[in-house]
């Protein structure tokens, strides 16, 4: 793209050049490398001809838990075609496995009658389903525009930092979760949090070690829509009745002023 | 006041179980709809009510419904909840709020569309409201307003949540068809259509939930007085989402037509103390950029046609002056490049170029012809994909390229300025570190 010809550098413009005391130098962009700088694992593995394809998993030989093996046939019973369950299956094997791993793949396409390499197929489509082993914790940062516009990109940073590679948590940078009104915002394990103060980032990270809710006051189902609209009408007559206006006097231990109710008073003719 | 129709009290506690929704008067419209309407007649009134999708495309929704064939073969509804367009949770609150106006909605859609299946595909990320529309269901069919001859009207439906697994493209109907099919979800080439063939190759009938939800309150008024909502094109009510810099963000629902600059000012509470809005999108991260002084178009779908961005979904994203055009643009080519499914080549390779050349742009190294380039790449990819996701990437990205070009030429010259491996001007050598950051993505 640029003229690759080598200049000599003259004194005036050694001159020009930046001073030796530069920060370091940008590294380049963080790319995974496989073998030989290829970024594709395993480019270089012969591959055998003369082998079949992985075929159907033999149900004698593919013990599965009983509890995948009903979910992912409810499942399949819900579809007029039964390959349309083909990510819930995914899911459920993921939610057993942690990941969708070769195992776990192959429990699904066990049970689905499918290839696993069709299954392969989907779940290396979808970002939710993970084909390398991950956390148990899965922390979505959603940095799409509107939470970057709020701060997101320091949240992802500042999380980042805090987790400090921690295996069990799954941290990951997420496009667009569907919650700019609580920009910055996580989806903990699937809670939607936010938005997130950036000091309370070491609290979140500590609840989410624990297994507690993450940010109990800032989940989503609290919020109020902001429409002014929104706010609830006054109930119509069938609503259950403010407890106090059917009560038949003020909490106990308070004084009671004024005469005493009708049931209270004795009976005429007395 | 504008009308309130689909947000009016939806902050009731409890609105999302089936005894609160029946005490407003909810499923009384599925009753009349079934049990003294046609199909024809609820088609009638949809039509009559000139209801435009709400999803993105705004595509008259009677309209839709009217090309479902009347033969006898298996017909489908989907709703589209697979609401992953940035700066959009409309759908979100009021799956979230009220999962029973959308059951409603679906039950009668699919009455007016002879549909006896129907799924709705909501994004795997929305856990919460995935769970919340399951128990939702689950209530509806024990009262008796799913299944087998609902009301006693004769009319069968099954409903399933299908829950997906995080693709912006699903979002796309014939990609979400393929996902529901259980493949990957790559576009379909239209024609055929889905209304002719669709899922299982079925004619099917795919809404937005915000569409749906509307169709109750459809037969409640009467597709007639629900026309007199908003502008004589653009009928009813929307739920905008306004996001970004601004101070309250959040759901409106506003009446169609309302000015813009109502919306983001009154409503949203305008950009942060002392700034300014630089640009804004109208309806999502795929629309057209347009301008502070365009804050007083009405906010209808003809009215931002004309000024050439599009009313989308209706999630109206902020950007104020203190935010630099780049930084935006290039988050935007990100997002899609990574969206993207690779099944067109103008899109796969388009999205992967045009983020390599905003990165020159924010590192120094492009010059103004570069920004010809990334315009004109833009222009060879819009049209040329089976679907509107390359589209959408370009439309935004050509409207900022066009409308904020100084900005784009004078961050190259502070880039190049501030990098300091590139010299002070002048002739000098490319850096190979550089280099491969930016030509490589």
């Amino acid at each position: 793209m640029i003229g690759r010809r080598k200049k000599k550098s003259t004194t005036a413009e050694l001159e020009r050049r930046p001073p030796a005391d530069l920060p370091p130098r940008p590294p380049a962009r963080e790319v995974t490398r496989f073998g030989h700088g290829s970024r594709v694992p395993g480019w270089d593995d012969a591959v055998d001809l003369t082998k079949d394809p992985a075929e159907i998993p033999d149900p004698a030989a593919t013990p599965v838990p009983a509890e995948l093996r009903n979910e992912i046939e409810a499942h399949m019973a819900n579809y007029p075609d039964f390959h349309s369950a083909a990510i819930p299956a995914l899911a459920a094997a993921q939610r057993h496995h942690g990941w969708c791993s070769p195992e776990a793949i192959e429990q699904a396409a066990c049970v689905m009658r499918l290839t696993p390499g069709y299954l392969i197929s989907v779940a290396s489509f979808y970002d939710m389903l993970e084909t390398r082993p991950v956390g148990r914790n899965s922390v979505y940062v959603c940095t799409n525009i509107s939470c970057s516009l709020c701060g997101a990109d320091e949240l992802f940073e500042r999380l980042k930092q805090e987790t400090d590679g921690d295996p069990d948590i799954n941290l990951r940078s997420f496009e667009c979760l569907g919650a700019c009104d609580i920009a910055p915002m996580a989806s903990v394990n699937g809670i939607y949090v936010g938005p997130i103060a950036m000091d309370e980032v070491p609290k979140l990270v500590e609840q989410i070690r624990s297994g507690v809710p993450p940010l109990p006051n800032k989940q989503l189902h609290l919020r109020k829509s902001t429409d002014p609209n929104a706010a609830a009408r006054a109930l119509p007559p069938t609503a259950t009745p403010d407890p106090w206006s059917t009560s038949y006097g003020p909490p106990m231990g308070d004084t009671v002023t004024g005469p005493p109710a009708a049931i209270e008073q004795p009976p005429e003719g007395l | 006041m504008s009308p309130t129709i689909l947000f009016d009290g939806i902050d009731e506690p409890g609105l999302n179980t089936i005894d609160v929704y029946r005490r407003r008067g909810g499923y009384e419209m599925l009753q009349r709809a079934l049990t003294t309407m046609t199909p024809q007649q609820v088609l009638d009134e949809l039509l009559a009510s000139g209801l435009r999708g709400r999803g993105g495309a705004g595509f008259p929704t009677g309209k839709k419904v009217s090309f479902i064939p009347a033969a006898h073969v298996d017909k489908y509804l989907v709703c589209n909840a697979d609401e992953s367009e940035p700066g959009t949770f409309k759908d979100r609150e009021l799956m979230q709020k009220s999962p029973h106006m959308l059951i409603e909605g679906m039950v009668i859609g699919a009455y007016a569309a002879g549909a006896n299946r129907s799924f709705i595909y909501i994004r795997g990320e929305y856990i919460e409201q995935a769970d919340i529309i399951d128990a939702a269901l689950i209530e509806a069919a024990a009262a008796g307003f799913l299944g087998e001859n609902i009301l006693g009207s004769g009319f069968d439906l099954s409903l399933v949540l299908h829950r997906g697994a995080g693709a912006y493209i699903c979002g796309e109907e014939t990609g979400l068809l393929d996902s529901l099919e259980g493949k990957r979800g790559n576009p379909r080439l239209k024609p055929p259509f889905p209304a002719n063939q669709g899922l299982y190759q079925g004619p099917t009938l795919i809404n937005n939930v915000e569409t749906l939800a509307t169709i109750p309150h459809i037969i409640r008024m009467g597709g007639a007085e629900y026309a007199k909502i908003g502008t004589e094109s653009s009928a009813g009510t929307k739920l905008v989402s306004v996001s970004g810099n601004v101070q309250r963000p959040g759901n409106y629902e506003v009446e169609l037509g309302t000015p813009s600059r109502e919306i983001v000012y009154d409503l949203a509470g305008g950009p942060p103390e002392g700034r300014e809005v630089k640009f804004w999108f109208p309806g999502g991260s795929s629309s057209p950029v347009l301008l502070a002084e365009d804050l007083d178009l009405p906010y209808d779908f003809d009215s931002l046609a004309k000024a050439g961005s599009m009313l989308g979904s209706g999630a109206i994203i902020v950007v104020d002056d203190s935010v630099p055009v780049v930084d935006v643009a290039l988050k935007l080519a990100k997002f899609y490049r990574h969206e993207s499914c690779g099944k067109c080549t103008p899109c796969r390779e388009g999205t992967r170029w045009t983020v390599s050349m905003l990165e020159r742009v924010d590192n120094g190294l492009a010059t103004p012809m570069d920004l010809d380039i990334m315009a004109s790449v833009q222009e060879q990819i819009i049209g040329n994909c089976l679907c509107v996701l390359g589209d959408a990437m370009a439309m935004p990205i050509g409207s900022m390229v066009k409308k904020f070009r100084d900005e784009f030429e004078s961050h190259i010259e502070q880039a190049r300025a501030r990098n300091p491996f590139l010299g002070q001007g002048g002739p000098r050598e490319p850096d190979p570190v550089l280099l491969q950051g930016a030509g490589n993505a």
